[in-house]
């Protein structure tokens, strides 16, 4: 056990220090959300008013959630871009070489692209307090909608883990980002469900990403929507990309 | 012009042979539209919303977009070139450095003529109207490469000042804050936040936009014309000027 815990703790470490003391990693992941924060609750802020759009702590706080899932998920796309770079290094070989135990390195990595998460976090939610996010439920709600975030991260840095195992280069960096961003752009993103119309309400239904939006933007006006199914999808995506990861971890090993 | 020419054709020739950057330029825009255009349906609802057709509405985001990739391929095309010495060997030759500015342009804007006609092709097929006729679609088309040669020229700007293909990446966020900033989901009259719509109302950008957008919701809109041809013009000239005084600086450091 005690094995696991300082491979782990040893790669996340590594890991953190890159992406700290790189700005070329740092900015975009902090930049990114802040202008779609700004772009969405700010430029569409009158979407409030159109008949039919009921979410009563307003467009800031509606915006500052999704905003929020996307950097948990764009965290764990940025770690996989790490284990990629190392492959590409040679130092993940070595790595594999090395540890005493393989599967806590993707533990490591998983550490560090939680870390990044919550660090983006903290300026996210700035910069919404800031923008004017109205919140109506309780600490306790936050801390359901920090619990989300933590598993959309988690199951982003699996997920882009199993490509990066799999692939071995940082070419394959639009096979993490791509079926991320069209998984939570085929989501409530913009208005509630109800207000979608056509192909994209279809896809919204059926969107896993849709629960973990509604639940988190339940959090925030204190209503329990969707929270179990959420949780449960968030889970269950964890516990999947887990399985990819370590069946991609297996892959690396034997590959020549 | 023979200088141009060969320039160009081997702009030309190596932007065709990497679908990577023709792909992404065409495929990326459509998926937006197709998101944005169904998920932001219910703002056609807003009192004094221009059009009940967000789909027409949008259909100018593609074309800033095309531009934007167009930017970021002329950049990284000259930023290899300067990385790999090729643009010193260049140097070497009689060929003037207009004929290297305008000829690596060329990919770039047929990338951005190429996935222009798909936007609108595309667009039109999905059900937006384009209100200004077939004359209008000349005309968007002219304004779209126009825009693309003004984002392009940044991009070159920006490979010759830093001489790195990474840096010119880069630029890619920072365009990306400036497109996002002006009045690409709502007409401005719309943006509620109030310092939102004063650094739209500043931003170049919301009348590339709104050019475009003329031709598509309201027709021949004679001002809407002028600015977005104007401020199109406005940047290829700064951006080209930028370009061609550190091409001098460049060459004269080699």
């Amino acid at each position: 056990m005690k094995h696991v815990v300082d491979v782990a703790l040893a790669v996340a470490r590594r890991s953190l220090r890159h992406a700290f003391t790189n700005p070329a990693l740092l900015v975009p992941s902090i930049l990114f959300p802040l202008v779609f924060l700004l772009a969405f609750a700010g430029g569409l802020s009158n979407i409030d008013n159109v008949p039919g759009f009921d979410y009563k702590p307003g467009y800031t706080a509606f915006q500052y959630v999704f905003v929020l899932l996307q950097s948990a998920a764009f965290g764990g796309v940025f770690s996989g871009f790490g284990i990629a770079a190392d492959f590409e290094s040679g130092f993940a070989r070595r790595l594999l070489l090395a540890a005493p135990s393989r599967p806590a390195i993707l533990l490591g990595y998983a550490l560090s692209g939680l870390v990044r998460f919550l660090f983006t976090a903290v300026w996210v939610t700035l910069a919404a307090v800031i923008g004017g996010l109205r919140v109506d439920g309780s600490g306790v709600d936050l801390f359901g909608l920090l619990a989300l975030g933590l598993l959309v991260n988690a199951a982003s840095t699996l997920f882009a883990a199993g490509v990066s195992y799999r692939a071995r280069t940082l070419q394959a960096g639009p096979f993490m980002q791509i079926p991320i961003f069209l998984t939570l752009f085929l989501a409530p993103v913009y208005v509630p469900l109800d207000l979608l119309q056509g192909w994209i309400k279809v896809a919204a239904s059926v969107n896993p990403a849709t629960a973990l939006l509604q639940a988190g933007r339940g959090f925030i006006a204190g209503v329990q929507e969707t929270t179990v199914l959420a949780f449960a999808c968030g889970a269950g995506l964890v516990a999947l990309m887990a399985l990819y990861a370590l069946r991609g971890l297996r892959r690396a090993e034997t590959s020549p | 012009m023979s200088q141009i020419g060969w320039v160009a054709r081997r702009s030309v020739r190596r932007t065709l042979r990497q679908p990577a950057l023709i792909v992404p330029t065409i495929v990326f825009p459509l998926f937006l539209l197709a998101v944005n255009a169904s998920g932001l349906a219910a703002a056609t609802k807003l009192p004094g919303f221009p059009t009940d057709n967000y789909l027409s509405f949008a259909l100018s985001v593609s074309f800033m977009q095309g531009a934007l990739f167009a930017a970021t391929t002329a950049g990284a095309e000259l930023a290899t070139d300067i990385e790999t010495g090729f643009l010193n060997r260049l140097s070497l030759t009689p060929l003037r450095g207009v004929a290297i500015l305008v000829g690596q342009l060329a990919g770039a804007v047929l990338v951005s003529l190429l996935a222009s006609l798909v936007y609108l092709a595309v667009g039109l097929i999905a059900g937006a109207n384009l209100a200004a006729g077939v004359g209008g679609a000349v005309v968007l088309l002219a304004l779209a490469v126009l825009i693309g040669v003004a984002f392009g020229g940044l991009g070159l700007l920006m490979a010759l000042r830093t001489g790195s293909a990474e840096a010119v990446q880069g630029l890619f966020p920072l365009m990306f804050v400036v497109f996002f900033l002006s009045s690409l989901n709502l007409p401005r009259n719309l943006i509620e936040t109030d310092w939102f719509r004063t650094v739209a109302t500043y931003n170049p950008v919301s009348y590339l936009v709104e050019g475009i957008r003329s031709l598509v919701i309201s027709g021949w809109d004679g001002e809407a014309l002028a600015l977005g041809f104007g401020m199109a013009a406005g940047i290829a000239v700064l951006s080209f000027a930028g370009a061609a005084s550190a091409l001098r600086t460049r060459l004269t450091r080699t």
